[in-house]
């Protein structure tokens, strides 16, 4: 088969994991600018919601193009956990005999930390989609239908915000190193100056990332938004 | 200098190891670590004890033989190699942990000495340049920009001691293949064999059993000739443009 020998070389483990991770940067910016609707209030959120359903219809049945992006989604999700499985588990045994002491001189600690942060983001991921999607709880016990209403219900619980701020810092941190870890898988960071720049990039994608996402749930707790 | 001394014993490849403590004194700080190692085993032959095995040649830091996890660094705290690391590096009654290398790609063989055939077994998987062998080529008849050369050098500085896979999280080699794709990949010579260069060094890197890089930047800041980052994304392009070519 072509290209068979090199596509199966953990190089090749890494190219899949950084283009299915550019898949998720792309979703969650976009993600993002949806969530800060809630600040033009209750119309303009659940009109934005609602719109994602109606997208390209007539061509496309409704939620069609919403079930489009969720394939592809649902399909960077399966590379980009088989890949990061694969790999743990190679270095795993890479190393079957510990160091009695061992200092990661130079390796920052978003680096060290992607696969437990990574783990972390899943089981929010899957948190999340209950709360918001497929389940669909209200922890005040109040309408589920209204997305506004539901999002505010959510956030005004200051337990429910923490455990999003949780997983901002996890996803954040992650963005940190990943972002620039997949520019170099990509072997587009040839140079210092290169790896300087997606370093840089980074950081910037994790901050407005995980801050932009806090905003909205803080703002709720903070009464900025509501109902 | 006082020191105390935490050292893996092994007796073979086959027999399970320990830590072991011995007691150094007078230590002066202008020894080198190896020399350091050296009065030891002097005072454990006196005492009819086994010295302690571990592996060194040059001591001039540009072979590549020595190398010692010491106190959870590679080669130590310095950049260097461990056998120009100097005692001065260390404070006086400062416990010093001394383990060989970690991967189970570089099995031990006694004590602080590991096979790296593994690595050399990655070189001749692709890590050279096939030239019909007679009288030297005239140099100037493949020119080479001044940039590239300079660079090409710089990568192959490499001696290829493992400082990069034992610090390495995952247990990978990635830093040191980076170093010979880049450096034969930047030379007019190395451009035949090039696809098919890091592929088979890659695979056989897999087959080997080191682990996948996942850009922490353990390797570079262990390493003793000081190879940057770099190297791993121009392996990762290779690999990329070799998967496109269809290897």
């Amino acid at each position: 088969m072509k290209g068979a020998r090199a596509a199966r070389t953990t190089v090749a483990l890494k190219l899949a994991m950084a283009v299915s991770g550019f898949v998720f940067v792309s979703f969650v910016l976009a993600h993002m600018y949806g969530n800060l609707k809630a600040f033009a209030g209750h119309d303009a959120f659940n009109e934005y919601a609602h719109h994602l359903r109606e997208l390209g219809e007539p061509l496309l049945p409704h939620e069609g193009a919403l079930w489009i992006l969720r394939l592809g989604l649902i399909l960077s999700l399966v590379v980009h956990v088989v890949t990061g499985i694969a790999l743990w588990r190679r270095a795993a045994r890479a190393r079957t005999t510990k160091y009695v002491k061992k200092r990661d001189t130079g390796a920052s600690k978003a680096s060290l930390m992607m696969r437990w942060g990574g783990l972390t983001i899943l089981v929010f991921l899957v948190w999340h989609l209950l709360n918001f999607t497929i389940g669909k709880v209200n922890p005040q016990g109040g309408a589920t239908d209204d997305p506004y209403n539901l999002l505010v219900d959510t956030f005004d619980v200051w337990w429910m915000t923490l455990i999003y701020l949780v997983a901002m810092v996890a996803l954040g941190l992650h963005l940190h190193h990943g972002v620039w870890s997949a520019a170099q898988s990509l072997g587009w960071t040839g140079t210092a100056a290169k790896r300087r720049r997606a370093k840089n990039i980074g950081f910037i994608t994790a901050v407005v990332i995980a801050g932009g996402y806090s905003l909205v749930p803080l703002a709720v707790l903070a009464g900025i938004i509501t109902k | 200098m006082n020191l105390t001394l935490k050292i893996w014993r092994q007796p073979d490849r086959d027999t399970p190891g320990a830590m072991h403590t011995y007691e150094v004194a007078d230590v002066s700080p202008d020894m080198s670590f190896l020399e350091m190692l050296d009065v030891l085993n002097e005072q454990l032959n006196d005492k009819g004890e086994e010295p302690i095995a571990f592996d060194s040649d040059c001591r001039e830091g540009i072979c590549g033989t020595c190398g010692l996890m010491i106190n959870g660094d590679a080669h130590g705290p310095e950049v260097t190699t461990t056998c120009q690391l100097h005692m001065r590096s260390f404070k006086d009654g400062e416990t010093i942990t001394i383990e060989p290398w970690r991967s189970d790609a570089f099995p031990v063989i006694k004590d602080l000495v590991v096979d790296r055939g593994a690595l050399d077994r990655i070189v001749q998987a692709g890590g050279y340049i096939s030239v019909n062998t007679g009288s030297a080529p005239e140099a100037h008849s493949v020119p080479v920009p001044k940039e590239d050369a300079d660079r090409a050098f710089n990568v192959a500085t490499c001696i290829q001691c493992g400082a990069c896979v034992a610090a390495c999280p995952n247990g990978s080699a990635s830093l040191f293949m980076g170093a010979k794709v880049t450096h034969l990949g930047l030379l007019p010579q190395g451009q035949p064999e090039r696809d098919e260069r890091v592929v088979n060094m890659v695979a056989q890197h897999d087959h080997e059993g080191f682990g996948g890089c996942t850009n922490i930047g353990a390797c570079t800041a262990a390493c003793p000739k000081e190879i940057p980052l770099d190297v791993i994304s121009q392996l990762n392009k290779d690999l990329r443009t070799a998967i496109r070519h269809g290897h």
